[in-house]
């Protein structure tokens, strides 16, 4: 199992730390991973973007130009990011923030409200838990148990109260995704 | 096993010099490496281990602390990124020149000038032919990942000190900016003033005592007949390094038509591009040369031998490409060798790197034999 992706969107909306959380999680599960930002200038005020690799084997190239999902937050990222993902891949986003939705036909597209959900949470903060809950929903390859641990890893321990919080907020994601289009 | 963690390149390397028992690090902060620094100045190992950190007033200052307690038998580090390595350059000269081991990393960034801080690999002359003035060479690690990022740290510091010389971690933004999953090593203890006295001391300032020679840390000699002789002791030096210490990897070479050579963020590109186009019916292997200097001359010209053609992948303009040739003449092949690379600051991708082999090497291709000219 290889899985390459990217989670692309604004800086600020939780982009590169849901990567580590995702790596993190790939560690428990004894999986090789790779998280790989774009940084410096890019990261200033515009875009921010990280491609995560978790695999059963040696992980070759951190530079893609081809995903098997692509996780989407804003309209300049699903210019970018559409046309990456593989035929038959998988293309999740939130509609708010993108004003044209996906036009591929050859993909499988979900869309989560997370902005909306995280706003009726109270906490605009879990976004990013949110939209990672919706992925784990469409693309089983960790488990829960393990997602847990790699919160518990990646967040330093002043914030440990605030688990519970995230993995609510995982919970949502997974059960708000819709399917848009499956191929 | 060690500790796992998932960690950036850069934070790795300041750990890993913590827990390989380095004695001091004195550097300057620059883009894209700063979070050696900051991730040295967050751990405060002088409240642990006793190891010293100190950020210099310079590039140039940070180098001239490094000679300073290089020559006391300690293990000593810096590092800084491209721009920063070249005002070292004149230090690093004087640190080959008086023989001192030491370790100096070069998180590589675009260049030339101030450039770009998005990772390239334009420094590999400057790293495997000198850099500073003189005849002298460092012993050059290149890592491909987080882990040897942690590894090559403690090995950078056994092959200073075996050789007495300057040895060189040239990674690149990438790999620095890049978390990956990393197995730390254990802690091992700081060499106690018995232990830099027993390995260094026919070598090292640790206050003369009554009994012994003095020994004098210096680059300078005048006696030009002496100078030479330095010189040669220096060379036989590097005959030796050549002779014993090279890495590499080779990766599906046994039955390749045609071998990507390529180090660092660009060997993972080109492990990829090898998947790709073995899917594609190409026999392409991978070789990664581990350290630059001393070069893997000796398995290119095995290669030459039954290779159609070489491609050189680098994050320059071509530069390794040239030691590839070297490789390639003096095995009296006429394995075809070309080059293919990204600049200022872009990384190739794995599509990029099999195109450009189809398209260097079509004649091969389409003829399914060496093109003799």
């Amino acid at each position: 199992m290889t899985e390459e992706m990217i989670i692309a969107g604004f800086g600020g909306q939780g982009v590169l730390s849901m990567g580590k959380i995702l790596a993190y999680s790939g560690i428990m599960e004894d999986k090789e991973v790779t998280w790989f930002p774009s940084y410096g200038p890019e990261m200033r005020g515009g875009t921010a973007n990280v491609t995560v690799i978790v695999s059963d084997t040696r992980i070759s190239s951190p530079i893609l130009q081809e995903f098997d999902t692509a996780i989407i937050l804003n309209q300049q990222s699903m210019d970018k990011f559409e046309k990456a993902v593989k035929p038959g891949g998988t293309l999740l986003y939130d509609p708010n923030g993108v004003i044209n939705p996906p036009t591929r036909t050859d993909i499988n597209i979900y869309k989560v409200e997370a902005t909306k959900t995280a706003v009726e949470m109270g906490n605009p903060k879990v976004f990013n838990m949110i939209v990672f809950g919706s992925y784990l929903k469409v693309r089983p390859i960790l488990s829960l148990d393990n997602v847990e641990k790699g919160l518990e890893k990646s967040l330093p321990e002043r914030y440990h109260k605030l688990i519970p919080l995230n993995l609510e907020a995982i919970q949502k994601g997974q059960e708000i995704v819709k399917d848009v289009q499956l191929v | 096993m060690g500790e796992v963690k998932l960690m950036k390149g850069n934070e790795v390397l300041a750990e890993a010099a913590i827990r390989c028992g380095c004695d001091g690090y004195f550097g300057y902060p620059i883009t894209p490496q700063s979070e050696v620094m900051e991730t040295l100045m967050a751990r405060q190992p002088w409240n642990s281990t006793g190891m010293v950190v100190l950020q210099a007033e310079s590039e140039v200052a940070s180098i001239n602390m490094v000679y300073g307690a290089a020559a006391t038998g300690k293990k000593v580090m810096t590092s800084s990124s491209s721009p920063g390595i070249s005002l070292m350059a004149e230090g690093i000269s004087y640190i080959a020149g008086a023989e001192l081991p030491c370790l100096i990393v070069n998180v590589q960034r675009g260049g030339p000038g101030l450039g770009t801080i998005q990772p390239s690999q334009a420094d590999y002359f400057q790293a495997v032919k000198g850099g500073g003035h003189g005849d002298y060479k460092m012993i050059v690690l290149a890592p491909s990942s987080v882990q040897e990022m942690n590894d090559f740290v403690d090995l950078g510091f056994e092959l200073a000190f075996k050789y007495r010389n300057p040895a060189m971690i040239l990674a690149d933004g990438a790999i620095g900016q890049m978390m990956e999953k990393v197995e730390l090593a254990d802690y091992k203890p700081r060499w106690t003033k018995e232990e830099v006295l027993e390995k260094n001391g026919d070598w090292a300032t640790t206050g003369k005592t009554a009994s012994r020679k003095k020994n004098i840390v210096t680059s300078l000699e005048m006696d030009s007949a002496k100078m030479e002789q330095n010189n040669l002791r220096f060379q036989e030096k590097y005959r030796k390094m050549e002779e014993e210490d090279v890495r590499y990897e080779a990766i599906q070479c046994d039955d390749a038509d045609f071998v990507i050579v390529a180090f660092g963020t660009s060997s993972r590109v080109c492990l990829k591009a090898v998947e790709v186009a073995r899917a594609k019916g190409l026999k392409v292997g991978l070789l990664r040369p581990i350290t630059l200097f001393p070069f893997p001359n000796k398995a290119i010209k095995e290669l030459a031998r039954k290779t159609k053609g070489f491609l050189s992948v680098e994050m320059s303009a071509g530069q390794m490409v040239e030691d590839i040739k070297l490789a390639v003449y003096e095995a009296g092949s006429n394995a075809r060798v070309d080059h293919f690379g990204r600049m200022g600051g872009i990384i190739p991708t794995p599509t990029e790197v099999v195109e450009a082999l189809e398209e260097k090497f079509s004649w091969e291709l389409s003829y399914g034999v060496k093109r003799s000219y």
